[in-house]
């Protein structure tokens, strides 16, 4: 009976009804979407670490483990560690950034493909000339380039020669020489990858490793990957506990105004109810079923809206933005967004809930 | 009457401050309500007449004096007390109907079943108030979608559909032309002479105080012998 009077109640307001709903979905799908976001950028860097086929990797002494190092090491680091037991082949490369979340990785292609266990083209193929680049499938989609093309990247012209498969390592690759020259790293790395002769090996070889090389860090791929994480990345987590504070101010006021309206607007029906022996805990119990409502249906249409969300990201963002459908957020987005609507709720409620049924009836 | 007083008001007073005016809308009422009376209360407008009507049933309290329902004292009930009271002794009827807009008529009267927790299926005894109230064909309607008149027996339905001990009517017919308001007072003769229920009724109308078994006259804040 009283989710007769809540659906009734609902629907005689459907512009106030639909338009709380939507609010709270955008709520929703705010949240959804920065945790898709990063989910799914994160999962996508390591998928790449992955592709690169290294068993261990190496970064020079001081710099951080995701991002971009600041002190590179010599590339004569290399024939030092293809001496080592059980090291079947070493690679180093240079990453720079250039704008956004991008970075161009400098790579010696012949080692490189001989480690990924090879690279397969859409079209095009390896460099010719030091002044190519090979991107990977989903940057020449969301940018439009195809092989043959001149594009642009740090002030210059390349061409293209090659679109590989995604999940090699990098998303541009430019040959090392010309990067190491460009950035005025000649002769160095910001990083190395050794692949070994028996995955097994890998402790062994990264126990050795960090005995010798005291303030280099090095890590299995295993220990690598796990590092991307949003507690590992500066600022990531800080920026979606944000974003979900402000979802959760949205849906609290969108909802606090609703229902505030909406007693005003029953003030005397209200009053029949109580009139009826209604007590206060019934009124307040109408109000807060009308606002779980609200919550539950914004929070699935939240979902819904999700997958529009990842359909933009992917179809319009220029950039290399990768947005997951993460499940395990819906119900901690739903519980968020439903806490914050029946903080909304509470001050119209308890109004409802006090109000003098005398007063109540002689409201027009 | 041997069932003695269902409802017994003595030296009721009640005193509303409007900013620093004392307003006496009751100066000591004292009355007794037999069980299966039909009364009715007439008087001048701003004699007090809702003004006790609303402590009787408990939505306001006096200011002193006190009003006994079955012999007990409302204004020394707790307000759990109270609104069990509201929802199982006291069913009201107003001026202006008060359904509630959203609902249909069906779901207006079950409504005050549930929110008195009683069984949402209508006993039989209520079926034939149904009957007498010749609504059972608009029961499906909604209140925008009826006659005065027929919202107004709606209301009477759902006032009396928790078996309340007394039913209290403030001015039922108020608003509703010479034939619907017959109509309506004929319904609450009949509720009361063939199923006892006791009523007070508040009107204006001398006409429709002459189907009251009583009359009871009011004037300034207080009972007149009329
Ligand atoms: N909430 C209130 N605040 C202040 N004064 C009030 C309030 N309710 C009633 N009064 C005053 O109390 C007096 C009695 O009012 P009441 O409504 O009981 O009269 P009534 O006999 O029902 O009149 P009517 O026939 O017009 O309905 C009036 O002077 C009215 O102005
Ligand atoms: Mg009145």
């Amino acid at each position: 009976m009283l989710n007769k009077l809540v659906i009734e109640n609902l629907k005689h307001r459907p512009v106030r009804t639909s338009l709380s709903i939507i609010a709270i979905g955008v709520e929703v799908t705010m949240m959804l979407t920065v945790v898709g976001l990063s989910h799914g950028m994160l999962e996508d860097s390591q998928r790449r670490a992955r592709g690169a086929g290294a068993d261990v990797w190496v970064r020079p002494p001081g710099s951080a483990a995701i991002g971009l190092s600041s002190a590179p090491m010599s590339e004569k680091i290399l024939d030092y560690f293809r001496k080592q037991e059980h090291v079947a082949l070493a690679s180093g490369s240079v990453s720079h950034p250039i704008g956004g979340i991008n970075t161009v990785t400098g790579l010696d292609l012949d080692e490189f493909t001989r480690m990924a266990g090879g690279l397969r083209y859409i079209e095009g193929g390896p460099f010719q000339g030091p002044d190519e680049i090979i991107v990977d499938e989903r940057y020449a989609r969301q940018n439009g380039v195809r092989a043959g093309d001149t594009m642009e990247l740090l002030n210059r012209p390349w061409r293209v020669s090659g679109v590989m498969e995604a999940g090699k390592l990098a998303r541009l690759i430019v040959p090392l020489r010309t990067l190491q020259d460009l950035t005025g790293n000649t002769g160095k790395l910001t990083q190395a990858y050794l692949k070994l002769d028996d995955p097994q090996n890998t402790d062994k070889v990264v126990a050795n490793l960090k005995e010798k090389l005291k303030d280099y860090q090095i890590y299995s791929i295993e220990e690598f990957t796990s590092l991307f994480s949003p507690q590992n990345v500066p600022g990531l987590e800080a920026f979606i506990g944000v974003i979900i504070g402000l979802s959760v101010v949205v849906g609290f006021l969108v909802v606090f105004l609703s229902l505030y309206t909406a007693v005003l607007e029953r003030t005397r029906e209200i009053g029949i109810l109580k009139s009826l022996g209604a007590s206060p805990a019934y009124v307040l119990n109408v109000l807060l079923r009308e606002t779980a409502l609200l919550a539950v249906v914004g929070t699935a249409l939240g979902i819904l809206l999700t997958y529009g969300t990842r359909w933009a990201v992917m179809t319009f963002v220029p950039a290399s933005l990768t947005q997951n459908i993460v499940p395990g957020w819906w119900p901690i987005a739903a519980a968020i967004a439903l806490v914050g609507a029946l903080l909304g709720a509470a001050y119209p409620g308890w109004k409802a809930a006090n109000q003098d049924p005398i007063e109540a009836l002689a409201y027009e | 009457m041997n069932s003695g007083a269902i409802i017994s008001v003595r030296d009721l007073r009640k005193t509303f401050r409007v900013g620093d005016v004392d307003v006496h809308a009751l100066r000591g009422v004292g009355m007794e309500i037999e069980t299966g009376e039909f009364t009715a209360v007439v008087g001048p407008s701003g004699s007090g007449k809702s003004t006790m009507f609303h402590i009787i049933g408990g939505l306001t309290p006096a200011t002193s004096g006190s009003v006994h329902i079955h012999g007990q004292d409302i204004a020394k009930m707790t307000d759990a007390e109270r609104t069990r009271m509201r929802r199982t002794e006291v069913g009201f009827v107003f001026q202006k109907y008060n359904l509630l807009p959203t609902l249909t008529a069906a779901d207006n009267i079950a409504i005050a079943r549930h929110i008195a927790r009683r069984p949402d299926a209508l006993d039989g005894d209520f079926l034939n108030v149904l009957d007498l109230l010749g609504i059972a064909h608009r029961l499906h309607h909604k209140p925008r979608a009826m006659s005065g008149g027929e919202q107004q027996r709606v209301a009477i339905a759902r006032a009396v559909v928790n078996s309340p001990s007394i039913l209290l009517a403030d001015e039922p017919t108020g608003n509703l032309d010479t034939r619907s308001s017959e109509n309506v007072l004929t319904l609450l003769r009949d509720l009361n002479k063939r199923l006892g229920q006791t009523i007070l009724m508040i009107t204006h109308n001398p006409e429709a105080a002459a189907f009251a078994d009583r009359i009871v006259h009011m004037r300034d804040g207080q009972i007149v012998v009329g």
